[in-house]
């Protein structure tokens, strides 16, 4: 009886989500910011070294963007590390211009020292990458928008998808990957492309 | 100019009006220990529920609509696809009109962005799934009436009721604490929707490389009978924020002094 009830709402579950819809425009150039860009986020972030900034203040060049905490023990290492191998396999040219942003799910605890603990012990190049925080709501839409889902747990630590997305210059999302153990070559290839399309 | 549209509709301006002179009503809600079915430390322990004020009833058409006609960058023909999927608000009439039986019905087709945004024009945000849940375990005179098989048997008759027919006005029966409508008419974003169900195992079986998820713990559901909530949870962790659907609104919660994130 119960199961039966259930499948019926499992049912109508499935009917419920089978209705979204989803197209990219196509790429334009123009001053004004795509619509499907995620710089169209109003975010307030803060550098590692205290500086305050917009997200879209990265719009320009392409962006390795990913979301981590400082006091993390698995993956986000991984992360960091799977970063730095996917731009040291890019052409030294695109190396140049493509920044990252590493963004803490955890502003409670992850201070500017806090981040600056990090890019020392994982020698990141400050001239490229940014470690920032933003408000608990901010964190919140970033991962929102990014796809990303995080969970406080009690103890301190976040459970957290790993995910690291590569946006094109207009802030739009290019390619994601969830590799971390593993160069993924889907994610060389699309700087590439983002690269040749700005260009052609 | 928004006013000059307005003026050619003037049920629209009565509707408009009333929303102004009625604030949205919320209610306190004292919280306490609760026994999430997202237990905070994966195992069974209780979680603590700080005081909260919740929204009476769902956001309606006509409040949203009252919303969108000042924050114009929330109508449907101006937001930016970031926000919202193309069937965002796509039951209005026009971008800025909703037919008059629309009026006190609950909002629908939002993603979570408009309904985020909505909220902060109200000085509050999307409850999370604790506060929700919590306020959605009572009954008419119950705190917590879940253990009831008939309070999961008239919520789970309400899932499997299809879901063609017009939605009724909100303002359903007020439980214990005066709120209305958290079942039996929408379902309702929520501020963590993508925080509910994160990883039950920190690999993909299938492919060593890849870790999908960062965090010792397995996440454990608690009371795997009580399906009513769990499909819930089961459905929201399935959205996108941008996502919009014919069967999920919202309503906002206000805190007071000392809110922690």
């Amino acid at each position: 009886m119960i199961r039966h009830k259930l499948m019926r709402a499992v049912a109508f579950l499935l009917v419920l989500l089978g209705t979204s819809a989803f197209a990219l425009p196509p790429a334009t150039q123009s001053n004004k910011l795509p619509s499907d860009s995620i710089y169209q986020l109003n975010l307030h972030l803060v550098d590692q070294g205290g500086k305050a900034f917009e997200l879209r203040s990265l719009r320009g060049e392409p962006v390795f963007i990913a979301m981590f905490y400082a006091s993390c023990k698995y993956t986000c290492p991984l992360i960091i590390e799977e970063i730095k191998r996917t731009v040291q396999a890019l052409d030294e040219a695109d190396r140049n211009r493509v920044r990252v942003l590493l963004v803490s799910f955890d502003p409670a605890r992850d201070t500017p020292a806090a981040l600056t603990a990090v890019s020392v012990e994982h020698h990141v190049n400050l001239a490229h990458w940014t470690l920032a925080r933003t408000d608990p709501t901010g964190v919140r839409k970033l991962a929102a928008i990014l796809g990303v889902q995080y969970r406080a747990m009690t103890n301190g630590d976040f459970n957290h998808s790993t995910m690291i997305t590569l946006l094109d210059q207009e802030g739009r999302i290019a390619a994601k990957s969830d590799k971390t153990s593993a160069l993924d070559s889907e994610l060389i290839a699309a700087v590439g492309r983002t690269l040749a399309g700005q260009n052609p | 100019m928004p006013w000059l549209r307005l003026l050619g509709n003037l049920w629209l301006v009565l509707a408009i009006g009333a929303g102004h002179a009625v604030a949205a009503d919320y209610k306190q809600i004292a919280g306490g220990h609760f026994a999430s079915v997202l237990p905070a430390d994966e195992k069974a322990a209780d979680m603590q529920v700080a005081p909260y004020e919740l929204r009476v009833t769902p956001v309606s058409n006509a409040e949203f609509l009252a919303f969108v006609t000042k924050s114009t960058e929330w109508q449907r023909d101006r937001i930016a696809r970031v926000f919202a999927d193309a069937q965002y608000l796509s039951h209005w009439i026009t971008s800025d009109g909703i037919d008059r039986a629309q009026r006190d019905q609950p909002v629908t087709h939002v993603s979570w962005f408009a309904a985020q945004a909505f909220c902060e024009s109200e000085g509050a945000r999307l409850p999370t799934w604790l506060e929700w849940e919590f306020a959605a375990a009572a009954d008419t005179a119950r705190k917590d009436a879940r253990a009831d098989p008939a309070w999961r048997e008239q919520i789970l008759s309400w899932y499997s009721r299809p879901s063609n027919s017009a939605l009724a006005a909100v303002g359903g029966p007020a439980n214990v604490y005066g709120i209305r409508d958290l079942h039996g008419l929408v379902w309702e974003w929520v501020d963590d929707f993508n925080a509910l169900l994160v990883s039950t195992d920190s690999r993909d079986q299938n492919d060593p490389d890849r870790l999908k998820f960062c965090g010792a713990g397995a996440m454990s559901l608690r009371d795997l009978n009580n399906y009513a909530v769990l499909m819930r949870i089961a459905m929201l962790s399935s959205l996108k924020a941008a996502d919009t659907t014919a069967n999920v609104g919202f309503r906002c919660t206000k805190i007071g002094a000392g809110e922690k994130s």
